[in-house]
């Protein structure tokens, strides 16, 4: 257990005092805490190694800064067409061999695309580390395939696109609406790209992307699992410090202008339910907030604070929103919910959605949503809410360790953004600081009109005997 | 702090990995079997390294024995213990609300649900002692003793209605219900709720089918943590203390799933990006003496990631699809084993043809020697990816227990994949599937001219 002044501890050691196991139960906590470990190697590559012993199997997972975010106009979504074409060989290791070669040695193998990252991983017997860092090195810094093989998997790209966003009225109104909210941030395009960007999409501009951003100063490995820090170390000298880097391009900031005013729009597909989403602009944690263990810069503290409010709004069964909108006997929705950004390379929103009860309309839900928030911010939160919601966090720092693919994914994505390496049990320990003063005031601060978007679904309706929808001419072959 | 692999074992993973063999029986991942005087049958593996434990509680009442009239029932009645606890030893009644917010200040949650074979029953707690207790306490309350009131079934049954209603809108929806419809016929495992079966269920009808389903004789129950033998017999002592005893007599048998007579294909109309193609029949019960050659050779034809055969050509050579797969559904009855994929729809026609082709040639000539090679290599290499989680553990344990598999199960899957040959594998698919005998369905798929 990573935590060593946390709820849990202190409950169970007043409770053990009473029984006189006290210094037994810390002292077993703390043999428990896990030993993260980091290192840099020469060409400017970070490696973050965590061990877990509990079985012969390791995570390999490799993080490259860059995602959608880091794309231009006119190429959306080629940071994931090229996550796609990764797997498309190499001078040594032809297209599928990739594939071929982890499956050989026992393992299962993936790769994703986010606004702020591109990872690749392996969960391998531990014994097989070696080997997949051999291979996984060979494609990071010798990727290779022809045109034709990139025409092709750009056809499954687009597929995927169809299945994930295109056939999902939720994932387009979710598109609409990120673009409508943000102007100048590269957030505001989809992370598959639009349609037309992968009409358009050459085998050049994924090999230009290749160049410009799959460097060793932009790469963090992580390696989980059964393995030795200083041994994995040394296989990563070995196999990845050879690669030679080049300088990182300059990161425009792409600042997203302050909003002035609200924005609105309505989103007809096929559809039975209505929906709402009500996204307001808020700001990030700073990286900086995490490094010292006292108070931080007040956006920071107020990112915090709003993350804790989304939690006590719906983070458990039954909280706050559920019980307001939707189990009255005349309730206003179906299910409501509330969701606040923390940390992103991107600008941060907090999400309050619902879908209308049978009879009641999208204002309606839109108005018991705000509602709600006034209220906080009139009356505050109660402490028990307060406690129930920290609860639940420290509880899940325990369950979230259940899983090595996990403990992975939250290394990787936390060094993705900037966040230091021991940023996830700093940020449970300052969640648990927030108080209810602070809950109630960020609740009267963010929610008003000027920097709120309101995208409405306006369901229609099937018609089952319409012909299918046609491909455009350009998209065939 | 011991790991969940004894020492020995994780050394004879470690060789199974480099396809070392020879030691599999010495190997042991010690499963402790048990029952109590209450009847229920008691599956522990113990996993001390984090302070936490999942208890899983099966009982032999799914969806494959709903009424006909109330399809869902069993599923419904499970997630609606949720709704409040009966005041009970002092304690007093607790509704949705204080019941959802006891288990959040526990940190801690349970809940039910049904698939076709099982109702089951979940815990997940932290094992601090005062915790477990409190935690162990109010799921015994809400598995023995939930009040199922009628308000708040009344009140959600329209949201499940609207939900459904939503989700006949998907093209995938529409294409999974008219292929399970196909397959299944009149067999509980095509049965499907609707807004008018919804209708029918009420709150009582919960109330009488959780006081017939739940005995404690007929309970496994699978726990995996950081609890010894004596620590897990008082939990599940306490978790079942509050369900009727008694004996468990034989139920009543459900039908098998009837093979199909002949060939069915569906097309249906669609407006949708892309077509979704469905083709298949009933498989195998989970008790087949084929079940390793069925599972190995699925996992070639179109189970096993990057490298199946199906993805091979339908998505790796020609781009048609961004998923296609081959999977069985094994349980008490023959479930279904079914290819899915998706494509722009006019390439429908084209992709289905390929998946046909594919098929009738897997099921004719079985997989290559290199291409069951390589599954070994993958499978067996790759077996304590099965196990490295309390989670993982827990489903194999639980499927153990309820398949009634000898414990030394997991010792010996390596052993038996190792010794599948392809002659086994093709007569397995031989006597398993006819592919000019299977349903096909094609939702959105472009006019063919």
């Amino acid at each position: 257990m990573k935590h060593t002044n946390h709820w849990i501890l202190r409950t169970y050691s007043r409770l053990a005092l009473l029984l006189g196991l006290g210094t037994l139960a810390a002292a077993s906590l703390a043999q428990q805490a896990p030993s993260v470990r980091e290192y840099s190697l020469q060409n400017g590559m970070t490696l973050i190694v965590r061990p877990d012993h509990r079985a012969p199997t390791a995570l390999h997972m490799l993080w490259v800064r860059v995602g959608s975010m880091d794309e231009v106009d006119g190429t959306s979504g080629v940071a994931h067409v090229l996550e796609h074409m990764l797997f498309k060989g190499t001078p040594t290791v032809k297209a599928g061999d990739f594939s071929r070669r982890v499956a050989a040695l026992g393992g299962r193998e993936n790769a994703f695309t986010s606004k702020d990252y591109t990872g690749f991983y392996q969960q391998i017997p531990a014994n097989r580390l070696a080997d997949v860092m051999e291979l996984e090195a060979d494609r990071f810094a010798h990727n290779q395939w022809s045109d034709e093989d990139f025409r092709k998997e750009l056809e499954v790209v687009k597929e995927e696109r169809r299945l994930r966003t295109e056939d999902n009225p939720h994932a387009l109104l979710g598109e609409a609406l990120n673009a409508v909210a943000l102007t100048a941030s590269p957030y505001r395009r989809p992370i598959v790209g639009w349609m037309n960007d992968l009409d358009a999409m050459t085998p050049d501009d994924a090999r230009a992307f290749y160049q410009r951003w799959y460097t060793p100063a932009n790469v963090a490995l992580v390696v989980a699992g059964d393995v030795e820090p200083d041994a994995v170390y040394a296989l990563a000298q070995k196999y990845y410090g050879s690669i030679a880097g080049h300088a990182l391009p300059a990161r425009k900031p792409r600042v997203e202008p302050q909003q002035a005013g609200m924005r609105r729009l309505d989103f007809k597909a096929p559809a039975e339910q209505a929906s709402v989403t009500l996204a307001f602009k808020i700001p990030s944690l700073a990286p900086a907030a995490l490094e010292s263990s006292g108070d931080s810069d007040a956006a920071s503290n107020d990112a915090l604070a709003l993350t804790v409010l989304a939690a006590v709004l719906s983070g458990y069964d039954n909280a706050r929103l559920d019980r307001a909108l939707t189990q009255s006997d005349d309730h206003v929705a179906d299910s409501a919910g509330a969701y606040c950004g923390l940390g992103a390379r991107g600008p941060e929103f907090c999400m309050l959605y619902g879908v209308p009860a049978a009879g009641k309309t999208a204002a309606q839900v839109e108005a018991a949503l705000r509602a709600q928030l006034v209220l906080v911010a009139k009356e505050g939160v109660a402490e028990a809410e307060l406690r129930r919601v920290k609860n639940q966090w420290v509880a899940s720092e325990v369950y979230k360790m259940d899983s090595v693919f996990n403990q992975g994914r939250i290394l990787g994505s936390n060094w993705a953004i900037g966040l230091p390496i021991d940023a996830d049990e700093k940020l449970i320990a300052r969640l648990r600081g927030v108080t209810v003063l602070q809950v109630q005031a960020v609740a009267a601060s963010y929610f008003g009109d000027d920097a709120l978007t309101v995208a409405t679904l306006l369901p229609q309706p099937l018609d089952r005997a319409r012909r299918p929808r046609l491909a455009p001419a350009g998209m065939r072959h | 702090m011991k790991p969940f692999f004894p020492h020995n074992t994780r050394r004879l993973l470690a060789s199974l990995a480099g396809l070392l063999l020879a030691s599999v029986s010495q190997a042991a991942i010690p499963i402790e079997q048990w029952s109590q005087a209450s009847g229920a049958q008691l599956y522990l593996v113990q996993s001390p390294a984090n302070p936490m434990v999942d208890v899983q509680i099966d009982f032999d009442a799914g969806g494959r024995r709903d009424p006909q009239a109330r399809p869902g029932l069993a599923n419904l009645m499970a997630s609606a213990t949720a709704y409040g606890v009966k005041a009970s030893g002092g304690e007093p009644a607790l509704d949705e609300n204080g019941l959802s917010d006891a288990w959040a200040d526990l940190g801690a949650s349970f809940g039910g649900g049904a698939n076709a074979d099982r109702l089951s029953f979940s815990l997940r707690s932290l094992t601090y002692a005062d915790l477990l207790e409190k935690a162990t306490a109010l799921a015994a309350r809400q598995l023995g003793e939930p009040v199922f009131p009628d308000a708040p079934w009344l009140r959600d049954r329209p949201k499940l209605v609207a939900s459904l209603k939503e989700a006949n809108t998907r093209p995938a929806t529409l294409a999974a219900r008219a292929y399970a419809h196909a397959v299944y016929g009149e067999h509980p495992y095509g049965f499907e709720s609707t807004e008018q079966s919804l209708g029918r269920i009420s709150a009582s009808d919960m109330r009488s089918q959780h006081a017939q389903s739940l005995k404690a004789c007929g309970a496994k129950v699978s726990i995996v943590g950081a609890l010894n033998r004596a620590q897990a017999d008082a939990l599940v002592a306490k978790l079942l203390a509050h369900l009727p005893s008694g004996n468990c007599v034989a139920l009543p048998a459900v039908v098998e799933v009837a093979p199909l007579a002949a060939a069915h294909e569906e097309r249906m109309a669609f407006a949708s990006a892309q077509a979704h193609v469905l083709v298949g029949q009933p498989g195998f019960k989970r008790d087949s003496k084929d079940f390793f050659a069925l599972t190995v050779g699925n996992h070639i034809l179109g189970g096993g990631g990057f490298t199946a055969r199906l993805t091979e050509e339908v998505r790796e050579k020609r781009g048609l699809t961004y998923g296609v797969s081959s999977s069985f559904a094994p349980g008490l009855h023959a479930g279904a084993f079914t290819i899915g994929l998706q494509t722009r729809p006019d390439q429908a026609q084209q992709a289905l043809a390929l998946v046909r082709e594919v098929l009738a040639q897997f099921v004719a000539d079985g997989p290559t020697e290199k291409e069951l090679q390589a599954a070994k290599d993958n499978l067996i290499g790759g077996f304590a990816l099965r196990l490295d989680s309390n989670r993982k553990l827990l489903d194999n344990v639980a499927n153990i227990a309820w398949n009634g598999l000898a414990l030394d199960y997991l010792e010996t899957w390596t052993a038996q994949v190792q010794q599948l040959t392809v002659a086994d594998i093709r007569s397995a698919f031989a006597r398993t599937l006819q592919p000019e005998k299977m349903v096909t369905v094609v939702l959105g798929a472009e006019e063919v001219k």
